[in-house]
């Protein structure tokens, strides 16, 4: 999600602002939802063969990993699980003052043919997603993508939606949708947060 | 012209008008006299002329300016040195006497008809921007110069030891990766100086001594009684080599001999105050924006500093390390006395010691906008220059339009 | 200081790369160890990469942590991100160069910048046109970046100075070559983990070198220890910055290195007199085999490019284990993509 990118450029951190937001997905919430959409892959796709779960970093990528461990327990296989910086692949390159940090991406196998799972955690204007899209493809020429979110607030700019999502939240311009994963945040959680209140 | 108020006199009338000046805060000195400038007339109008270089000194509070004959052609005829007598007697604003070549096309290899050129108006010898690297004809050039009175003017420099040298070397220039101008490259040749002024009786001028060592070996020279006389310019009395790396390379900061250590800049100021240097002299050198605006190690040397050298110099005195009285000494009786002139009556300069002013290269009156100093806040100011009587230039009726 | 005439106003320059004039005056750790208390990194975005005097040690990581997910884009099937489409870089070479033009080019097109290549002999002022006019002509083409060579130090601050344009230096006389020196440190944390502690020793014709120059102020100040060895006539004696040392003696300083770094020498040093040959050369300071026997285990040799082989350094040498001049070549892509991509995507 952009403005988390930039909200982490701004900050030189991931931090997410502490909560003072409205809780729209507690722990459990997180949980049962990762694991129906586990199901709905495995149901969409009729097994797990060829697929490969790609995160978007940041939060992308324990989600990834979190429907990978649901996949292994409910088909018995590993499922390959890579992690994807889409900074070089922004549209806004040059409309900053201070360029974001590139982060490290490792797609442990090939993707030409496989069945890739894009992981991540906010659906908001489509662009990471567009960006994301682009990354892919120059590591190869994949069957199919499909997309997986926690979270989709809506306010697309452009022609995407998720095959799989967490649930549905709408949301206004001036909120920010705050997901806080236990890997990267200390505990599980989802809010909304007027920007007022992160500004 | 009726001067009252004065700061360091009683009113003074000069003849010629009868405006009245309210001298009130400024000081009223002789007109200074600067031993050693490029009006570059003829062959470089593009960097002045000695019509702007006049202008520049009048600016500067200098009614007496001696030229280096480093033209082209280069002064070291009759003709040439009466046509730039004729032009300056036409065009300039000043008293300008110029300076005629030690050796023909300052080539170093044979002397100019100097007794001649004496007897047109030279009133010194020199190859300055060179120095005369063959010590036989150094020799040479001073017992020649000698038997008529005249002092032969060394720009010091041993090529050798300088070729390719862009700035002092030293941790400064190790740092920018420039390549260093030593000063042994300059002391090597004031003490070969001091030898031949010692060897022949006959009397030396050292060019902008720059080095502490250069003050060494002339005060050691004058102890023993060997008749050497030498100069400095304002500017490697206040600024050093560190300039060019806070200017990121401001070829504006290159000079011939180099901007130097603080540690040469105090043994200069030592050198004044001991005497051991007898005279401030500009070494005005202007150029064209071209020859600036490019790669340091390609650009030209040389600072336009004469509309500037009494504010700069007035620092030193604003910091304690130089008494006032002692200054205008230096730019005044003290370079008279190296040419064996005196001071004339009618030239005059009226200073304000303490008011301030930013330079701005654009406003200056020489063609030279090559200086460092752009947009610094100098305190010293010079209000009104008077030559041969006549105001040449005036910044109280500025001053006056502009309150 | 004595200077008498107090710098004040807009007039005073700094050296920053921040704005292209004006100096943020080396600010060295006085035990010459980071990383508490570092320089605090100068205000505004950085625009130009002119040396790395003015990089504090935060930002000289940050480049090796981007040229880290730069190299990951050079193990790709398709070695190319879209990270600069539609900016032009510009590399200006003054002065003739085959691996770092190339090496430049090559990460420009990695990114996908649009690059030109610009070469010309001598200086701008045999050439005809000021560097300050060609620098303006590159922009006002379009150029958002200008990679600058140069014989001349200082040429890339001038260009910096007067052209609305990021500006890397590429080499500038012996002044600086921080591209070169950003990819040594990288390839040395690759290899040894880590910069601070490590002691590297640079040996040779140090005083005309701009890689070594670089160099002194990049392991510095990430808390290596430099030392400088050859004969004094090739040192620059007058430099003085924390956390280095001069050496003559070869011998005696090859056990205590983790890194050894013998410089190019050139032939012409003989003929000027600064050595008086280049056999007598080798065998006070060449790195020779007999001499990587007696080199820590582990230690590192390294060598900036161009070589010669059998004078500064043994070929053997050169291609043995502990030689990683190979990967100073590949490393030296990444670190330009790196440093492109930190300065050639930012709003002007």
């Amino acid at each position: 999600m952009y403005s988390d990118v930039e909200a982490a450029a701004r900050n030189g951190s991931d931090h997410l602002p502490s909560s003072g937001g409205k809780l729209i997905m507690s722990a459990d919430d997180m949980r049962r939802a990762l694991t129906r959409i586990a199901h709905e892959i495995i149901e969409h796709n009729r097994g797990v063969r060829q697929l490969v779960l790609v995160g978007m970093r940041t939060r992308g990528v324990p989600i990834a990993r979190r429907l990978a461990e649901r996949l292994d327990e409910f088909e018995g296989v590993q499922v390959p699980v890579g992690e994807l910086d889409i900074t070089l692949y922004r549209d806004d390159i040059g409309l900053r003052a201070v360029q974001p940090m590139v982060g490290s991406t490792a797609i442990p196998v090939d993707v030409s043919d496989k069945i890739i799972v894009l992981v991540d955690d906010v659906l908001f204007t489509g662009r990471s997603v567009r960006a994301a899209l682009d990354a892919l493809i120059d590591y190869g020429r994949p069957r199919a993508i499909q997309l997986a979110v926690l979270v989709d607030r809506g306010h697309r700019e452009l022609p995407i939606r998720p095959d799989y999502v967490g649930k549905n939240v709408p949301t206004s311009q001036t909120e920010d949708v705050a997901v806080r994963l236990r890997e990267t945040d200390g505990q599980d959680g989802v809010e909304i947060v007027s920007r007022e209140v992160r500004a | 012209m009726l001067i009252r108020n004065l700061r360091n006199r009683a009113d003074v009338r000069l003849e010629g008008s009868e405006e009245v000046v309210d001298g009130r805060g400024l000081v009223l000195l002789p007109g200074f006299v600067d031993l050693h400038c490029h009006l570059r007339q003829p062959g470089f109008e593009h960097k002045e002329t000695i019509a702007t270089g006049t202008l520049a000194a009048a600016a500067g509070g200098f009614t007496t300016v001696c030229c280096m004959p480093n033209t082209e052609p280069t002064i070291d005829t009759v003709g040439t040195l009466q046509h730039v007598v004729e032009i300056a007697r036409q065009e300039a604003v000043v008293r300008v006497l110029p300076i005629a070549a030690v050796t023909r096309a300052r080539r170093g290899a044979e002397l100019s008809d100097m007794a001649e050129l004496a007897a047109a108006g030279a009133v010194a010898f020199s190859d300055d921007g060179s120095p005369v690297a063959s010590s036989s004809m150094m020799r040479h050039a001073l017992e020649y110069a000698n038997s008529f009175g005249r002092v032969v003017i060394d720009h010091c420099e041993d090529p050798a030891l300088t070729k390719g040298g862009a700035m002092h070397e030293g941790q400064v220039s190790e740092r920018l990766g420039l390549p260093g101008w030593p000063a042994a490259g300059e002391e090597v040749m004031v003490a070969r100086d001091v030898a031949l002024a010692a060897q022949t009786g006959a009397r030396v001028h050292i060019a902008h001594v720059s080095s502490a060592g250069s003050v060494q070996v002339i005060r050691d020279a004058k102890r023993r009684g060997i008749r050497v006389t030498s100069e400095v310019t304002p500017h490697h009395l206040t600024l050093t080599d560190e300039w060019i790396e806070r200017g990121a390379y401001d070829a504006n900061c290159k000079v011939n001999p180099p901007l130097r250590s603080e540690g040469d800049q105090l043994a200069l100021i030592e050198g004044l105050l001991d005497g051991t240097i007898d005279a401030i002299a500009t070494d005005h050198a202007p150029h064209a924006m071209a020859d600036k605006a490019c790669e340091f190690e390609q650009a030209a040397f040389g600072i336009s500093n004469i509309e500037t050298a009494f504010a700069s110099l007035m620092g030193l005195v604003h910091a304690g390390k130089l008494p006032f009285d002692l200054l205008v000494d230096k730019l005044t009786r003290s370079p008279a006395a190296v040419l064996g002139l005196d001071l004339p009556a009618d030239d005059w300069v009226l200073v304000d010691p303490d008011a301030e002013w930013t330079v701005d290269a654009a406003r200056l009156h020489s063609r030279g906008r090559n200086t460092p100093l752009h947009g610094h806040t100098l305190r010293g100011r010079v209000m009104l220059t008077i030559c041969r009587g006549r105001v040449v230039y005036d910044a109280l009726r500025e001053a006056a339009i502009a309150s | 200081m004595t200077a008498a005439i107090k710098s004040q106003g807009p007039a005073v320059k700094a050296h920053s790369a921040r704005n292209g004039q004006g100096h943020a005056a080396a600010e060295v750790d006085p035990d010459g160890l980071q990383p508490a208390g570092l320089p605090a990194p100068a205000p505004g975005p950085r625009r130009h990469c002119l040396d790395l005097d003015d990089y504090s040690a935060e930002e000289i990581r940050q480049v090796l942590d981007t040229a880290d997910a730069m190299k990951e884009i050079l193990a790709r099937p398709v070695k190319k991100a879209p990270g600069l489409r539609g900016r032009m870089v510009v590399n200006c070479f003054y002065e003739a160069s085959t691996r770092t033009r190339v090496s430049f080019e090559v990460a420009a097109k990695n990114l996908s910048a649009d690059v030109v290549n610009f070469s010309a002999g001598g200086s701008s002022v045999e050439k005809g046109e000021s560097l300050i006019d060609t620098a303006r002509t590159l922009v006002a083409l379009g150029a958002n970046v200008i990679v600058i060579r140069h014989s001349m130090a200082g040429a890339p601050h001038v260009v910096a100075r007067n052209a609305g344009a990021a500006v890397i230096n590429a080499g500038d006389g012996r002044h600086a070559h921080p591209s070169q020196a950003l990819l040594d440190l990288y390839t040395i944390r690759e290899r040894l983990g880590g910069l601070a502690g490590l002691r590297v020793a640079i040996v040779g014709d140090v005083l005309h070198s701009r890689v070594a120059r670089s160099n002194i102020h990049g392991l510095t100040r990430m808390g290596a220890e430099v030392i400088l060895c050859g004969p004094a006539t090739l040192l620059p004696v007058n430099l003085q910055l924390a956390g280095m040392r001069f050496e003559h003696d070869l011998d005696a300083i090859l056990p205590q290195a983790d890194v050894v770094m013998p410089l190019r020498i050139q032939k012409e040093r003989a003929e000027g007199g600064l050595i008086p040959s280049l056999r007598e050369y080798r065998q006070r300071y060449g790195v020779t085999t007999e001499r990587l026997r007696r080199m820590r285990p582990g230690a590192l040799i390294m060598h900036p490019g161009p070589m010669n082989p059998g004078v500064e350094i043994d070929p053997e040498v050169a291609t043995s284990p502990q030689s990683v001049i190979e990967s100073q070549v590949s490393n030296g892509v990444a670190i330009r993509m790196a440093l492109l991509y930190l300065l050639a995507g930012v709003a002007v």
